[in-house]
């Protein structure tokens, strides 16, 4: 009894002085187009928060991909997606849990041209169609694919432009479709563009698509994974904004 | 559920049996003398040569993509080609998936031919030409037939492996239905859609058509057992 005791408290001894929060990892899947900035949240959360041990992945892939990934057990924590779609997917299969979405991003769409600086000239670069080749991601599957065509839905030049079409996998392969020059121009997240060397691009007017919300949720996996909470806390707080806003995104309105 | 569409099923199954004849007939008209050369020149710088022809065994279909899709663009050789047609780049065209395909297979097929010219030996060369016959005359009445199951060979991995292509079409291809959309392209994109139902049909026949050719190459491969 005395010595179970003294084992108490040489436990308590040690591990009382050890930081409160046990090492943790977060494993983040993120949407490619995200993962420049989801890197630079994580830096400058760590900057104020930095809790020795902790552990953070970055996966960036296409959203439809990293959806495919969970349902199959990846081991990821956190997912910030490119569209609200799989999110629910997710929440709904009970693979992620349920009240922790919300829109840390709407993207923004734009038309853009690496080797032709006069091209763009708004819709009536599309209206007219002077190309031969415009890049855009699978409207099939990708989020700001299918913003484009509604665009060119929008603005009734589908039909005429569909034979021009050259369709990614995913927004970085329309984008460097555009960047070799193999198209004359596509479109792409501004996210995108404002890294880029200077071409030309337009900023496609909100009311022509509806917005791309970019959602992060926390996977089941990780419910009771204190870190991965405040980290999203983190990605709401108005330091955080400031960095998705500067990296070319606009914030969902309060 | 999405509805069993078998027409736009049947469009990358064609294309891509195209895309595979048409690099398979390129790959032999190109390997046969490469190879042949690799065999028999005794020239130093040979195996600089072969070196080149396997890259693309080694580097990731990725850095091929990347390099061909600079290429075959406006500030490449497929760019200025394509000018004299009107056009900008040879990325997004079939024929822009063939020169991506030829390059990508050409070790499948250079190699077992250069491995059947070597395996022929001077002797029936020497024979022939003390005989008379001009060195066409003995390329093409000792060599070929000799080097029969090196072609077979080649044109049987080089159709496959155009068929197994992936990496090098995803990236100069542009998913275009009937042109570049080929069946791994298919295949991922359906994945990507989470549309099961047509990825499972389009690659468990991949498989069965991988196995049966495969299987085919055994049996026609000449054996030491059954010889």
């Amino acid at each position: 009894m005395r010595q179970s005791r003294l084992a108490f408290f040489c436990f308590t001894l040690l591990f009382g002085l050890a930081p409160r929060t046990p090492a943790e990892e977060v494993s983040f899947a993120v949407a490619s187009n995200f993962a420049s900035t989801a890197r630079e949240l994580i830096d400058t959360y760590l900057d104020g928060n930095w809790r020795g041990g902790n552990k953070y992945h970055i996966s960036p892939r296409s959203t439809a991909k990293l959806t495919t990934q969970i349902q199959q057990g990846a081991p990821f924590d956190v997912l910030l997606s490119a569209d609200q779609f799989h999110v629910q997917t997710l929440i709904d299969e009970g693979l992620a849990v349920k009240d922790t979405s919300f829109t840390y991003a709407l993207g923004i769409l734009v038309l853009y041209s690496a080797s032709e600086p006069d091209l763009i000239q708004g819709k009536d670069t599309l209206r007219e169609g002077k190309f031969q080749k415009i890049s855009l991601a699978n409207p099939a599957f990708a989020p700001y694919g299918k913003a484009a065509l509604e665009v060119m839905q929008k603005l009734k030049v589908e039909e005429k432009l569909r034979p021009k079409f050259v369709l990614g996998s995913n927004l970085l392969q329309a984008f460097s479709y555009i960047e070799t020059g193999n198209a004359e121009l596509g479109f792409v997240a501004l996210a995108q563009v404002l890294d880029a060397p200077p071409g030309s691009y337009w900023v496609i007017p909100q009311d022509l698509y509806r917005p791309i919300r970019q959602d992060a949720v926390l996977l089941k996996r990780a419910e009771k994974n204190a870190e991965a909470r405040r980290f999203l806390d983190f990605l709401r707080s108005p330091q955080a904004q400031a960095i998705i806003k500067k990296a070319g995104y606009r914030l969902e309105a309060p | 559920m999405e509805s069993l569409d078998l027409a736009s099923l049947w469009s990358p199954i064609s294309l891509t049996l195209q895309l595979a004849v048409t690099t398979t007939l390129l790959l032999l008209v190109l390997s046969t003398p490469l190879a042949w050369w690799l065999a028999r020149s005794p020239c130093r710088w040979k195996e600089a040569v072969a070196a080149v022809v396997a890259l693309p065994l080694v580097l990731p279909p990725t850095v091929l993509g990347f390099y061909l899709l600079i290429a075959l663009g406006p500030s490449g050789p497929g760019g200025w080609v394509a000018s004299w047609f009107g056009g900008r780049t040879l990325a997004f065209s079939f024929p822009g998936l063939v020169i991506g395909s030829v390059l990508y297979s050409l070790p499948f097929v250079v190699q077992p031919i250069r491995n059947a010219f070597a395996a022929i030996g001077d002797g029936p060369f020497d024979a022939a030409a003390t005989l008379g016959a001009s060195p066409w005359d003995r390329f093409w009445t000792i060599a070929v037939p000799l080097a029969r199951p090196g072609f077979l060979t080649g044109a049987v991995l080089g159709f496959a492996h155009t068929v197994g292509e992936f990496g090098v079409v995803l990236m100069i291809g542009g998913s275009i239905p009937g042109e570049t959309r080929v069946l791994s392209v298919a295949i991922y994109e359906e994945v990507e859609l989470m549309n099961w139902q047509n990825a499972h049909l389009l690659s468990a026949g991949l498989l069965v058509f991988s196995f049966l050719v495969i299987l085919s190459m055994l049996w026609l491969q000449p054996r030491k057992e059954t010889a």
